[in-house]
């Protein structure tokens, strides 16, 4: 299967005042297309650091990142720009849509920087986008009139939109409640077996389960890397639990 | 990256906060909108400070007779017969420095209309002598060129004069009056202006061609004086040089060598300079007062402006964290908060300039105080602020857009 990301002995140094801290420590692994990665830590471990690694916001101090068979470590700001915009999907936490904007709008922003992408191709990407993820009656709803859980649907629009090499989700479900966060579950399941390569960092082991493979980070170094083959369905999960008035 | 996107991205984020884009531009309109009046109070205080001055006749210039060189005895000016009118016609034709000039002469006696009589002054004057000494015509109007040329036998009466010699009432304007036995026909009435600072009544004359009075009453070929207006209060030293080069010139009068001392004037020559002085000095004070009041307005519209653009780009890190994730460069968030900052200065200078237009116009409407724009006010106000606002806007976009796309997304 084709490699999207490859890690080679990566560190990261960072200088706080007198002393250099050592974020990553050498981290080595490869993600192949198509996998479902969850990466977990406890805070502290290196986690926000590699994953500005592998979303190229960052480059490494020592050691090689090859996004897609492409060096990161070598490229300016506005190439690794350029390199997110065309490879990478990002979900944030906190949905991070532009305020008082469409939805059509909001996914729209990553094609926007994109001049290849006509006006019109660009608009029926992300109605498209947005159909996939379930909101396709909810074009011209803006962001201040939609649920978290629709929200995120949005902001998972926007990362599919450009059709990237990799989905990176930063913690994708941290403000949801339990009913939603296994609704957007199901979505990434979904991306999943459509044939998507998605990392999702998180500090929740249970959502290890519900991956294709996990790597757990400690102390800037991979302490433990393991391949799920008893993967759960987030489809089940949400349908065991107690119904809950809609909203 | 394409200029319709970038455009585009730019509109998209004006028109998504409307509440914030307007505050935005209100800053910007607000700021150029305060100089702008302050200018227009200021510059119409100051015109009509100097307008007050010069209706004093600031620069006027009176050119008399005098000695014509019979050593011994000193005689009366109106005795002098030095002054021609072909002095006159010189400093109206040659003259650079003076925009009006009139020959004056003389003739007190009594006028006489109906059982009506008062004593008052005919002055032989040419048109221009209204301008020289501020006056205007109420009613009916100024003799003529053509008057001038005929020796018309008209009059324009100054209100005192139509005060004691139509008592009751009535347009004097068609009426004969005499001067002993000559009839004049009243064209005119005089605006009134009153008394001068030395308590002189300057509404009492009586304003005839000065060809008239020459040829009809004086019977005489000479003149009483000549009265100029300097061009500006600032040239009338100028003027009076030329003058007198003029007149010496004119009246043969040799010029100093080293064994001769030279010819005296036959002719004396005044200035208002005390007058003049003093318009200077509260020109200047008043040119430094505006420039204080252009100045702190400049300084707290532009303050204004910059504080709203460095708050309204810094309370939008986030987004810009957000855009850079996406995939846009520094140099898109860049251009994109520049065009924005363009946008919105621009458009708020424009209603800016309307505004503080407006606003001058009503304060000359509601408090009638006097206004003045003057197109450089308008293009520096605009101009500052709207560098300001440009400058402002794209300062702290700057700043963020060199900032980590996560540490701005996270920037709180």
């Amino acid at each position: 299967m084709k490699t999207v990301i490859e890690l080679r002995d990566v560190k990261r140094d960072f200088l706080v005042g007198e002393e250099t801290v050592h974020a990553l420590k050498g981290v080595s692994f490869e993600i192949h297309e198509g996998e479902f990665v969850t990466i977990m830590g406890k805070s502290g471990s290196g986690k926000s650091t590699l994953l500005n690694q592998l979303g190229c916001l960052d480059t490494p101090t020592s050691g090689d990142y090859l996004l897609d068979g492409i060096s990161v470590r070598s490229m300016s700001r506005s190439q690794r720009a350029v390199l997110r915009n065309r490879k990478i999907g990002f979900i944030f936490q906190n949905y991070n849509l532009l305020p008082k904007t469409t939805s059509v709008e909001n996914v729209e922003l990553p094609l926007m920087y994109n001049s290849a992408v006509s006006a019109r191709e660009r608009r029926e990407r992300a109605i498209e986008a947005l159909k996939a993820v379930g909101l396709g009656d909810r074009l011209m709803h803006k962001s201040n009139q939609m649920s978290g859980g629709q929200m995120q649907r949005v902001a998972i629009a926007r990362a599919l939109v450009n059709n990237p090499a990799v989905i990176l989700a930063d913690e994708a479900t941290g403000n949801l409640d339990t009913r939603t966060s296994f609704e957007i579950l199901v979505l990434f399941q979904k991306l999943h077996a459509e044939g998507r390569t998605i990392i999702f960092v998180t500090h929740n082991p249970e959502i290890a389960s519900y991956s294709s493979r996990n790597i757990s980070l400690r102390d800037g170094r991979v302490i433990s890397d393991t391949h799920n083959d008893n993967i759960l369905s987030a489809a089940e999960a949400l349908a065991a639990l107690p119904p809950a008035e809609e909203d | 990256m394409n200029w319709t996107n970038l455009l585009k991205i730019a509109l998209r984020a004006i028109a998504a906060n409307k509440t914030r884009s307007s505050l935005t531009a209100l800053g910007i309109i607000i700021g150029i909108a305060s100089v702008i009046t302050m200018l227009a109070i200021g510059q119409g205080s100051k015109q009509s400070i100097q307008s007050n001055i010069a209706e004093m006749g600031s620069n006027m210039i009176m050119i008399s007779p005098g000695s014509d060189g019979r050593p011994g005895v000193r005689m009366d000016p109106s005795a002098m017969e030095t002054l021609k009118l072909n002095d006159y016609e010189a400093i109206k034709e040659e003259c650079h420095f003076v925009s009006a000039v009139s020959p004056t002469c003389t003739k007190s006696g009594q006028f006489i209309y109906g059982n009506e009589n008062t004593p008052s002054t005919m002055y032989g004057v040419s048109i221009d002598y209204l301008e020289i000494r501020q006056l205007s015509v109420t009613e009916g109007e100024m003799f003529t060129e053509n008057d001038i040329n005929t020796n018309a036998k008209v009059c324009v009466l100054g209100q005192t004069v139509v005060d004691n010699l139509f008592p009751a009432g009535g347009s004097p304007i068609g009426k004969v009056v005499r001067l002993g036995s000559i009839p004049f026909r009243v064209v005119g009435i005089l605006k009134k202006k009153g008394y001068n600072s030395m308590g002189m009544d300057q509404d009492d004359l009586v304003l005839a061609p000065y060809t008239t009075v020459m040829k009809r009453l004086l019977a005489q070929t000479y003149l009483g004086g000549i009265q100029c207006s300097a061009i500006t209060e600032g040239v009338t030293e100028q003027a009076t040089e030329e003058i007198t080069t003029i007149l010496r010139r004119n009246h043969k009068l040799r010029e100093a060598t080293d064994t001769f001392a030279g010819d005296d004037n036959d002719f004396n020559i005044r200035s208002q300079e005390e007058l003049a002085s003093m318009m200077n000095s509260t020109t200047s004070m008043l040119t430094i007062l505006l420039g204080c009041v252009a100045g702190i307005s400049l300084i707290v519209g532009g303050i204004g402006i910059m504080n709203i653009m460095y708050v309204s780009v810094t309370e939008r890190t986030r987004e810009i964290g957000l855009r850079m994730s996406v995939g846009a460069r520094g140099i898109d968030i860049l251009n994109q908060f520049l065009i924005e900052a363009i946008l919105l200065s621009v458009s708020g200078g424009i209603m800016g300039v309307l505004l503080g237009v407006g606003a001058a116009y009503a304060v000359n409407a509601l408090a009638h105080w006097p206004i003045a724009i003057e197109n450089w006010t308008i293009v520096m106000s605009f101009a500052v602020c709207t560098l300001t606002g440009v400058f402002f806007g794209w300062y702290p976009a700057k700043k963020a857009s060199r900032l980590d796309p996560i540490e701005a997304i996270r920037y709180e």
